[in-house]
């Protein structure tokens, strides 16, 4: 079955989503990825306010088209580089979901359980795939600073899938697999 | 050398390997998807790879926002002006990143500063080789930075995995590599392999290794039994699609051995995405196309 996650993202739902299922997101979601981390966690004001609210690790592919931007592609970026910001940027603001690709690390998954927040990931590389479900682009800040890439992004979405592999309960499917395939690498390698 | 229809070709291909997933990837995806629990995270990654796929397609769309390097393997006739080409080229990368094709991917490492245009020291890259014939051969790789990024290159002996130099110490470095990269490369990727050569030669060739197509195995026997005797191991692992769990962790292995010092014994494994955008073009002498490759 899939649950359907609308922003703002309450803590009550959150909390109730568990490792392995199914999501469906509309609403805002807004990007970002190593530039606006760590501008975030030197303590840099957020133009946007991320309270209750996603923030997926993705630096798109947008041209401006009539004065319009359009989104081609966009999938996630590997989140494990923002494991040194993304605990305090959980507690600072409350984010809700963090949507990447990878999984995180133990400051994510400890902050996580502790605030109320899940980590889900998408399908990397599926840019054209998640780029339908994008219906809007509201606003994009530090274009000039960071780029195109490292911009933030504020993005109506509808649809947009992805899979919940740590949840507020602090279970990390990514954890489980790792553990499991070294275990086997072992034997292997016998 | 008149622009003729060098830059135009030259910008088609970059489309095409953007937008357009050769055909042994997909196939080879198709087969991996039979492998799968319908139930699973695995079938539900390879089902939206494929859907992705056709919709990159269909709406010519890049297949992965992250465009990568694109690396341009020339092979070119004798008398051939190389600087032409580089220039038509570069005027091609900067078209298809207005157009959408490429994404503003090319950041200045001093000053964090993004080139609009994708136009750097190290962008694109060129590979020239010459060749006997007439024609010239354009090859063209995206690698994207998340696959880079979980590249690796051991030196034998490496005790850390009791690896030594011979060719299990090479299954054992290549193993390790997988599994450090779990889903972090976008699995199911491909690996190549340079065994021996120098630091620099060993990546440049494990990457060479991504313009041979799927099913073919290594011409050195040795070699092609070690490509199947890894994927054999690695489908044990169990990282699966995106490293959510299931039975395809890699698409393909490809491995290749370069001549070395005494003194140095390097495996480098580089890692190509699922992703895998690979395309290549046979120019005539004006630069019409003579045939598409792949």
């Amino acid at each position: 079955m899939i649950r359907e996650l609308e922003y703002p993202f309450a803590l009550n739902k959150i909390r109730d989503l568990t490792v392995g299922q199914r999501v469906s997101i509309s609403g805002k979601l807004f990007t970002g990825r190593d530039r606006l981390h760590k501008y975030l966690f030197d303590g840099g004001k957020s133009p946007v306010d991320l309270k209750d609210g996603a923030i997926y690790h993705a630096g798109p592919v947008a041209i401006r088209r009539d004065g319009v931007w359009v989104v081609k592609a966009a999938g996630p970026t590997t989140s494990m580089r923002e494991e040194p910001y993304m605990a305090k940027i959980i507690e600072h603001y409350r984010v809700r979901v963090i949507i990447g690709k990878g999984g995180m690390g133990e400051a994510t998954r400890n902050a996580c359980a502790k605030y109320g927040c899940v980590y889900l990931q998408a399908v990397g590389g599926a840019a054209s795939l998640l780029a339908e479900s994008i219906k809007a682009v509201n606003s994009v800040s530090f274009l000039s600073e960071f780029g195109a890439a490292e911009a933030l992004w504020e993005l109506t979405v509808k649809g947009f899938r992805a899979v919940v592999t740590i949840d507020a309960a602090g279970r990390s499917l990514h954890k489980r697999i790792e553990r499991s395939s070294r275990r086997v690498l072992e034997k292997v390698l016998k | 050398m008149r622009n003729g229809h060098w830059e135009k070709n030259l910008f088609e291909l970059i489309r095409r390997t953007s937008v357009d997933l050769p055909s042994d990837v997909e196939a080879g995806i198709k087969r991996a998807l039979k492998k799968e629990r319908k139930d699973s995270h695995a079938y539900w990654v390879l089902e939206t790879i494929l859907e992705n796929a056709a919709i990159s397609r269909r709406n010519d769309t890049p297949l992965c926002q992250d465009t990568g390097t694109l690396t341009f393997y020339f092979g070119v006739p004798v008398g051939f002006d190389t600087n032409a080409i580089v220039a038509h080229t570069r005027a091609a990368v900067a078209k298809a990143t207005r157009q959408g094709y490429l994404r503003q991917n090319t950041i200045d490492s001093v000053s964090g500063a993004s080139y609009d245009t994708n136009i750097g020291s190290a962008s694109p890259v060129f590979v020239f080789q010459q060749q006997a014939r007439k024609k010239v051969e354009v090859r063209l790789i995206m690698k994207g930075g998340g696959s880079e990024n979980v590249g690796l290159q051991y030196s034998l002996p490496d005790f850390s995995i009791n690896a030594n130099r011979d060719l299990e110490g090479v299954r054992r470095c290549i193993l390790d590599a997988v599994w450090r990269a779990q889903g972090n490369g976008c699995a199911p990727g491909v690996v190549g392999v340079c065994v021996g050569g120098d630091r620099a030669t060993g990546y440049k060739q494990s990457k060479e290794l991504f313009l041979r197509r799927l099913p073919d195995r290594s011409r050195v026997k040795a070699l092609a039994r070690l490509e199947e005797r890894i994927m054999k191991d690695v489908e044990k692992l169990g990282i699966g699609p995106m490293g959510l769990g299931g039975r395809t962790t890699l698409l393909g292995v490809k491995i290749d051995a370069l001549s070395r010092l005494p003194a140095s014994f390097f495996v480098t494994v580089s890692y190509m995405c699922w992703a895998f955008r690979r395309r290549g073009v046979l120019l005539g002498s004006e630069g019409g196309v003579h045939r598409w490759l792949y």
